[in-house]
């Protein structure tokens, strides 16, 4: 349960400069799947097309051709089967940590008892118990991600999609989520494919990384290092870790891959 | 993991509470202003010829004159009637108006015009047609109060609507929400302050609105203390209905304010106004 497949996604956006309407390909025959319990990463420079990307598995945009199919299930919009953690966690400002993890689960049509403990138990996961009752300007930058992972982990979604979850935050409050991440995929064994344009970032979380440039899926990368990542500062260290950043960095720049990460197409 | 959290926990702490931090208490300075301007009026008010101005003393007088025998008491009581309905009314209709305006371009397209003309409107021409229409009585007086505010508050409320961040309202679409629930649960109260800021604009108008009516019906309420007076060239009486209106109107603005912290206290918080 939980295999994402993107078959030939294209998105062509109408967009007015100045006078002109200019028609911007965003996407142009993206394919790649992501397999169950996999950590993928879609990594490129901004205006690549990855957030993009992202936001038609979750059903937030419509592919002009293509589709989209989560576990053989063609995607027409959004889904309880995906949950989106969203680039600045966008809690919404009048609820509490608490109530923002609520708010998914009443979505699904979770009421009384069970909605509170479910809601507890995945401020818990994020350890977050303490500080339930805190509004998100009570909180910081990194306890609102963690409140935001919660959200979309708590209606117990088959992919957990995120937008550069942790692009906003501070390198050391990064390192900490980075690492609580893995934790998580090591508990809940979710799928989830997440959007970065931090190189190091997608080498020490995903189990393979797929490079976008100009609309076009330049090549996908397995990460040659075990699922168990263990200490990730340490891991920063190796030089297998070195290897497989640099790999990704030359694909990134337009080089061609060489064989320390195989090219898996 | 449990001690990782721990160790971040303290790193990034909210910050501490903070005070308003004034050597003075506002209400000090506020106090001092309105002592200074009634000391300047009494003072220049008393050169004046009674018939063109007055001055505090004077217009005291005639208000507890008036209100002993009961006449002020009874002129308030019939205004804040209409006044209270008319404007619950234009709460209770323009909110709506406003909040299905700013979210549906249907809506937007078939209504928006009408709400834009009709804060424009110049309702004092249209008033003697009203009066034809509801009489010289309560009714007439509800509907110029209702047609003052109403469209201030709903194009508050609809300019609000329009301000909603867009990722606000994804995340309700993430977790599959119906276009009410997103209306109700993320459009609304993220509009709050708009619709607050709107009902204070309208409060102005309605006070206003409430002595245009009785002007022009000029038999019950306090407008028609205003008109009679002026009509006697009794100029301190004439101050003492004005007065309590402008009072009136702090006093509104200022339970405007509690009601905005009691529904929307996160507000106060995160713009940190001291």
């Amino acid at each position: 349960m939980g295999e994402v497949r993107l078959q030939d996604v294209s998105k062509r956006f109408r967009m007015r400069v100045g006078q002109e309407v200019q028609t911007v390909q965003a996407l142009d025959r993206v394919s790649f799947s992501v397999a169950e319990g996999e950590i993928v990463a879609l990594i490129g420079p901004s205006g690549c097309g990855k957030t993009t990307a992202l936001r038609i598995v979750m059903g937030l945009e419509l592919a002009t051709s293509g589709q989209v199919q989560v576990d053989g299930v063609a995607v027409t919009g959004c889904g309880h089967d995906r949950g989106l953690v969203f680039q600045h966690a966008q809690l919404l400002p009048w609820l509490t940590a608490r109530q923002n993890v609520m708010f998914g689960l009443e979505m699904k049509g979770m009421r009384g008892r069970e909605l509170m403990d479910t809601a507890m138990r995945y401020l818990a996961l994020v350890g977050l118990t303490a500080s339930a009752d805190r509004r998100p300007h009570q909180l910081s930058g990194g306890m609102q991600q963690r409140v935001g992972i919660a959200r979309a982990l708590a209606i117990d979604p088959k992919v957990l999609l995120m937008d550069e979850p942790f692009g906003a935050l501070d390198a050391q409050t990064r390192e900490v989520l980075q690492a609580e991440l893995l934790d998580i995929h090591a508990r809940t064994g979710k799928t989830i494919l997440f959007v970065t344009h931090d190189l190091d970032e997608a080498i020490l979380l995903a189990d393979r990384v797929v490079v976008l440039r100009a609309g076009v899926v330049e090549t996908i990368l397995a990460v040659p290092l075990p699922r168990a990542r263990g200490d990730l500062g340490q891991l920063r260290g190796t030089e297998a870790f070195a290897a497989a950043r640099h790999d990704v960095w030359r694909a990134l720049h337009g080089t061609v891959p060489v064989p320390h990460a195989s090219a898996v197409h | 993991m449990a001690e990782v959290s721990e160790r971040i926990k303290a790193s990034e702490a909210a910050e501490p509470v903070r005070s308003t931090g004034h050597a003075v208490p506002p209400w000090v300075i506020t106090l001092g202003s309105v002592v200074v301007l009634l000391l300047l009026w009494e003072f220049f008010g008393r050169n004046i010829n009674p018939i063109f101005g007055s001055y505090p003393t004077a217009i005291a007088q005639a208000a507890w004159e008036i209100t002993v025998s009961g006449e002020l008491g009874q002129a308030a009581l019939q205004s804040l009637q209409a006044f209270v309905l008319g404007f619950g009314l234009s709460i209770v209709i323009g909110v709506p108006l406003g909040l299905v305006i700013g979210r549906f371009w249907v809506v937007e397209a078939a209504l928006g015009l009408y709400v834009t003309a009709g804060n424009a409107m110049p309702l004092v021409a249209l008033v003697p047609l009203l009066i034809l229409w509801l009489g010289l009585g309560f009714k007439v007086k509800v509907a110029i109060v209702l047609l003052m505010s109403v469209f201030p508050i709903a194009i508050n409320t609809w300019l609000g609507v329009a301000a909603v961040p867009k990722t606000l309202i994804e995340v309700g679409r993430t977790f599959v929400a119906s276009n009410t629930t997103i209306l109700r649960r993320i459009v609304l109260p993220a509009t709050v302050p708009y619709i607050m800021a709107g009902i204070r604009l309208a409060v102005g108008r309605a006070v206003v609105a409430m002595i245009i009516a009785e002007f022009f019906t000029s038999i019950s309420g306090l407008g028609a203390i205003v008109i009679t007076a002026a009509n006697n060239f009794e100029t301190a009486t004439m101050f003492v209905p004005i007065i309590l209106l402008m009072v009136l109107a702090l006093g509104l603005n200022a339970l405007i304010g509690w009601a905005e912290h009691k529904v929307a206290p996160w507000q106060a918080e995160i713009s940190d106004r001291n």
